[in-house]
């Protein structure tokens, strides 16, 4: 009798999702399905809404990264009003980004991740998690928390909150950086640096000792890379171009404009997935299989632009490859990405032009489509609105990161199960919960945020489960 | 001056004849709450959340069109009261479409701030979840029906103060709504003068500047006092 495993919910990740491990007749695996089983519709009920709502209800997607969709509204919006925001008001938004993906990377790193890598992939479940890490090295927890605060307090410092808030709107920002926040800024930075520094040196001894295994394992295998890059080619997060880079190094596409997304990327469903698949066009589904966030990020340009961050980067590129092919360096992508982010803010921040001057264009609408793109946290993010001579939305499509990287969390997820399951199964064995947990830590990688990526609501528990042929449900893991 | 004098919840006062229970409330500092009514354009009673019980009357008694009367007894803050208020409020979400969190109002809507005066935290109310439309027609003005709660302070404002009467009720019962000229895009009526009257007055999210995004409307709903008193007091050299 064939049986499959499922994983349900999956845990330390964002938003509800599942696993399932299909085992044939002999017990052997055969297929890995990783399905989010979620539905919100934000795409249909935003239309008739006023294009310049955006900003505001699709920030209401995630509560994680809600800056990623006010930026991606913002910037869409700008270009259906068909105006340039000003400087001043694209360094602000540049500062939220940057701000967005440390809070965002801290997390990952420290809170739902790091508990795998520190605390051990056997050690009990129910102390494997952030509150485990506490009891465990509390020094290093509270400096993980504070990093993420760092990148928080940034968000509320300038958009007045620190989750959903509407600062950014078509045609620049609401407010400019206050005195009081540019210090608050530069006092934090030293502390910053220093929990990133030390997350490093902790992260490539494990590296080199205990996670050597996990490299070549989660994930690992060859796809496509897209991100944003300058149009010289260095690394970017909100303006820039698109480039596609392929496994050999090979610069397979390069600055595309996101008007032209329809051309190379393509949307393919299941029927047993929320959430879609999409891929390279010219190579056609599921050939065009490719990844996006931090570590696409860090492949697909030449260099990040500041010397810490290119010092960071040469490592990751020496020791997991240049492009970087193994998910489990998305974690080392996330701490390097941490450190240009610094460095960055470091500069902006510097910048008298942030605290006067211009930083909002009013303008009635100018064109009736428009495509907005950024890069969240998680990877690429596209908008796309159609609207009336009104500004009343016709038609949306939204383009998440996490949904981009659905064929690579799926193969993913085969790697490890392949890696981790006794070929075959015996009948009646239990599936051990280490296991389990790698294939969830496999995941974790992406760091996915189903509740974008669906455009769905909740917190992200995980089922596992071992399915019969039949379908009949063998065995069964569930974690909230 | 004749007076009336009249008590409110325990204290007698005394306020102009033909001053409404309103005013006769304000004058014993019972904070009565409101909706529809604004000073400066007339009362039409249509929020029904000034009602309030006067001994000898079998009925609750609007006191934003009721005339203070020598000797009546006036409660504004009976159990029974509070109880129709919170109601009241619970029927105005449940009727519509308001979605605080990303309204051009928010934090500057009256509707959001009666329900926090009135203590409704939740409705009791099926959500109807009404299917309506919005008008972004006008170049500067977009008018949402989701958010109306129909209370047509735009019609008495844009009639009493600017004169041009663009805002009526059309339809009945709960398919009543806001229609501007003859039911037509607002944008298309020409008597519209987009002075932006009926904006500055609408308690609610449904009246806003396009430019308006999240929370960003401050309205100003004093405006139809400030302008009907400038008018009375001939304070404009050309009157």
């Amino acid at each position: 009798m064939t049986r499959t495993v499922i994983i349900d919910p999956v845990t330390r990740i964002e938003g509800h999702a599942k696993i399932t491990l299909h085992l044939d007749e002999a017990g052997h695996l055969t297929d890995t399905r990783f399905h989010v089983v979620e539905y919100r519709g934000f795409e249909k009920f935003c239309e008739g809404r006023p294009f310049t709502e955006m900003a505001g209800i699709t920030a209401r997607i995630c509560g994680i990264c809600p800056v990623s969709h006010l930026l991606a509204a913002a910037k869409t919006g700008d270009k259906l009003l068909a105006l340039s925001i000003p400087p001043a008001a694209d360094k602000l938004r540049r500062l939220l980004n940057l701000a967005q993906l440390t809070q965002s990377h801290a997390l990952s790193f420290f809170h739902l991740s790091s508990p795998d890598f520190l605390l051990g992939w056997e050690s009990d479940p129910a102390r494997r998690n952030v509150f485990g890490l506490m009891a465990a090295d509390p020094d290093l927890a509270r400096a993980g928390i504070r990093l993420r605060q760092f990148g928080q307090q940034i968000l509320e410092l300038l958009g007045g909150r620190k989750i959903h808030s509407a600062w950014a709107v078509p045609g620049g920002v609401r407010s400019p950086l206050s005195q009081e926040a540019r210090d608050w800024i530069l006092e934090r930075l030293p502390e910053a640096r220093a929990t990133v520094t030390l997350a490093l040196e902790l992260y490539k001894k494990l590296l080199d000792g205990p996670l050597q295994k996990e490299q070549l394992v989660f994930g690992d295998f060859p796809s496509l890379f897209m991100g944003l890059v300058t149009p010289k080619g260095l690394w970017e997060h909100i303006e820039g171009r698109i480039r596609f880079r392929d496994a050999t190094g090979a610069i397979v596409a390069d600055q595309l404009s996101e008007d032209d997304y329809a051309d190379f990327l393509g949307e393919a469903v299941e029927p047993w997935s929320y959430l879609k698949f999409p891929y390279y066009k010219p190579l056609g589904y599921p050939d065009g299989i490719y990844r996006v966030g931090p570590l696409a990020r860090l492949n697909v340009c030449d260099s990040v632009g500041t010397p810490w961050a290119d010092r960071e980067l040469a490592e990751l590129r020496q020791r997991s490859g240049q492009p970087a092919t193994s998910s489990f360096a998305y974690h080392h992508a996330r701490l390097v990405e941490i450190v240009a982010c610094l460095e960055a803010i470091e500069i902006l921040v510097a910048d008298p032009e942030l605290m006067h001057g211009r930083i909002r264009l009013r303008a009635s609408l100018n064109r009736n489509e428009a495509v907005g793109v950024s890069e969240a946290p998680r990877g690429t993010l596209f908008h796309h609105y159609k609207v009336d001579d009104d500004g009343l939305l016709t038609s949306v499509n939204l383009i998440i990161a996490t949904g981009q990287n659905n064929l690579a969390m799926n193969r993913t997820v085969h790697q490890i199960a392949r890696e981790y399951i006794p070929d075959p199964v015996p009948a009646g064995a239990e599936i051990p919960e280490a296991m389990l947990n790698r294939v969830e830590a496999g995941i974790r990688c992406f760091d996915p945020c189903l509740s974008c990526s669906t455009h769905a609501a909740g917190q992200m528990p995980l089922r596992l489960q071992l399915l019969a042929a039949d379908g009949t449900v063998l065995a069964e893991r569930l974690r909230g | 001056m004749a007076v009336v004098t009249l008590n409110v919840n325990g204290q007698d006062v005394a306020v102009p004849a033909g001053a409404s229970l309103l005013e006769a409330t304000r004058a014993a500092a019972a904070d009565v709450p409101t909706l529809c009514h604004l000073d400066g354009l007339n009362p039409v009673s249509s929020c029904r959340l000034c009602l309030v019980e006067v001994e000898g009357s079998t009925k609750l008694l609007p006191a934003c069109s009721t005339a203070a009367a020598e000797g009546m007894v006036v409660h504004t803050h009976t159990p029974r009261l509070r109880e129709y208020r919170r109601m009241t409020v619970e029927l105005f979400f449940a009727e519509g479409n308001h979605v605080c969190a990303v309204c051009v109002a928010n934090t500057h809507c009256e509707l959001q701030d009666m329900a926090v005066t009135v203590g409704m935290d939740h409705s009791r109310f099926p959500y109807q979840y009404p299917q309506r439309s919005v008008d972004a027609s006008h170049p500067q003005f977009t008018l949402d029906h989701n958010r109306c709660i129909l209370c047509t302070r735009c019609v008495r404002v844009c009639d009493e103060i600017e004169g041009a009467h663009v805002w009526d009720i059309g339809s009945r019962g709960g398919h009543c709504h806001i229609v501007a000229g003859l039911d037509e895009p607002w944008g298309q009526v020409q008597a519209c003068t987009s002075c932006g009257k009926c904006v500055e007055v609408c308690p609610t999210g449904a009246l806003f500047r396009n430019t308006d995004t999240t929370a960003e409307k401050q309205p100003d709903a004093s405006l139809p006092a400030l302008l009907r008193s400038a008018r009375d007091q001939h304070r404009w050299h050309n009157q």
